[in-house]
């Protein structure tokens, strides 16, 4: 049955905008506790700990988004297990966007000159505090705008959790387009509901990188 | 006793020897300053001296505790020996204050209320008491290498290690740093200096050390041996820098 496209509509993909916010907070938070682990396994002093964060870094970003959401949900329900699609995608999108967030962090990192830990070495400092004091405090503004940037990817790849059954707001707007036939208005109303949660940001990012620079 | 000993010690890179079998004995209050061309391992011998770079031979004792051994605490070690860079190496995201505090504030565990104190009363030692609360990269590189020098001040160390920290400056802005450490070794600060001011280590030095191909190639009275160069080596080298 074909229904016009009411204000109702908008309101259930408002609401579905909460479940790709939610989402997308989920998948962060995951992505950044996988990111620092991974950053802090790159400064190990063990040739083997190091590796192994590299080979992770190589592999998660040799296969596509879309396939380790396809995998975890699809394949490991094959093995016999329920798998809760909330479960799956956060892992999903953790595994990958921590392999970029180790990255950008490790390399924010690297940018701090070896100097800089030397002058901590020579004052007494512990190798913790000079991570601490000194070369995590100047790695995180040059991280920031990157990472601001990775969360903006992110909310928008969201949107592909809509394939393994998670009512965010793509997935609201295929339904709503398919019961109205109005896919026009739909999308362009899921359009912007994206651009309203990711302008602000990218704003923000762009404001924080302005401010950086001015201070160096 | 003295405050630094180095017995013999041996550093190599890879295969490539930096210090060859170097040997030198500081005295409580004596400035000593290290001669010698670009190579010679000079910067290497001081980074040694703080345990920056672990030595293949020999011994290095500072105020009698074997930098060397396994069991000794290099961060209590480095709360006695001060080294001041060339590249100033202040912390950038720091206040001048912050700068100077970290290390007392975290490491030697004073007050925040009692370390601002701490780092007026050094910054008033190198002349930019107005400068506390700013930031590095608002100071000129003298001023930053006088804050540089007044972090170290502010440990308390028993000796303290300068490796060419006006080498990066412009000739206008030497001669503030230079009066900065004449002050400090009038003070009876205990320093070894790497520098190329042979005007300075004349007049302010105790003893002259020229390094050479990662020897200690001559060693005396500044005065006398800077006036009277022994070696070939050391008197080649003196009139390159002086003419
Ligand atoms: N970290 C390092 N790794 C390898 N070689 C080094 C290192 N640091 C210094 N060297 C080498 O040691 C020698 C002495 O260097 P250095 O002590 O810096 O000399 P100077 O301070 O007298 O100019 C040079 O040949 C230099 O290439
Ligand atoms: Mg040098």
């Amino acid at each position: 049955m074909i229904r016009g496209f009411s204000p109702n509509d908008i309101l259930f993909l408002l609401g579905a905008l909460r479940w790709t916010a939610l989402l997308a907070a989920g998948a962060f938070v995951g992505s950044a506790v996988v990111g620092l682990v991974l950053a802090t396994m790159r400064l190990s002093r063990f040739r083997a700990v190091r590796w192994l964060a590299i080979v992770y870094v190589q592999l998660v970003q040799g296969i596509p988004l879309l396939v380790w959401l396809f995998l975890l949900y699809f394949g490991v329900a094959m093995l016999g297990f329920n798998v809760d699609p909330w479960l799956a995608a956060i892992l999903g999108f953790s595994i990958y966007g921590g392999a970029f967030l180790g990255e950008v962090w490790r390399g924010a990192m690297g940018s701090i000159e070896v100097t800089q830990w030397e002058a901590g070495a020579a004052l007494g400092l512990s190798i913790s505090q000079q991570l601490r004091h000194v070369i995590v405090p100047q790695s995180v503004q040059i991280a920031i705008p990157p990472t601001i940037g990775f969360l903006v990817q992110l909310i928008k790849n969201t949107s592909l959790a809509s394939t393994i059954g998670i009512l965010e707001v793509t997935r609201e707007g295929q339904l709503t387009s398919a019961a109205t036939y109005q896919p026009m208005t739909v999308y362009l109303v899921v359009a912007a509901l994206y651009f309203a949660l990711c302008f602000p940001l990218t704003q923000w990012s762009r404001s924080l990188e302005r401010k950086f620079n001015a201070g160096r | 006793m003295p405050v630094v000993e180095i017995n013999n010690i041996v550093k190599r890179f890879g295969s490539n020897t930096v210090l060859d079998d170097v040997s030198l004995s500081v005295d409580r209050g004596e400035v000593i300053t290290v001669l010698g061309r670009s190579g010679s391992g000079k910067s290497t011998m001081l980074r040694c001296i703080n345990g920056l770079e672990p030595i293949q031979g020999g011994s290095i004792r500072v105020d009698g505790v074997e930098v060397n051994d396994p069991a000794c605490d290099l961060r209590v070690l480095r709360q006695n020996v001060g080294i001041v860079f060339q590249s100033f190496n202040l912390f950038p995201h720091l206040s001048v204050c912050d700068n100077i505090t970290l290390a007392p504030r975290i490491v030697q565990r004073q007050a925040r209320e009692h370390s601002r104190d701490l780092a007026r009363g050094v910054l008033r030692q190198v002349g930019l008491e107005d400068k506390l609360d700013a930031f590095p990269n608002s100071l000129s590189g003298g001023q930053k290498q006088r804050v540089a020098i007044a972090r170290s001040l502010a440990m308390h160390p028993k000796v303290m290690l300068f490796d060419e920290v006006t080498s990066a400056l412009d000739p206008e802005l030497t001669g503030e740093v230079l009066k900065v450490l004449e002050g400090v070794a009038a003070a009876g600060m205990t320093m070894i200096l790497v520098t190329h001011e042979i005007g300075f280590a004349r007049r302010f030095g105790s003893r002259v050390v020229f390094m050479h191909h990662g020897k200690v190639h001559e060693i005396g009275p500044a005065a006398e041996t800077l006036a009277n160069p022994q070696t070939a080596e050391f008197a080649a080298f003196l009139s390159a820098v002086l003419h």
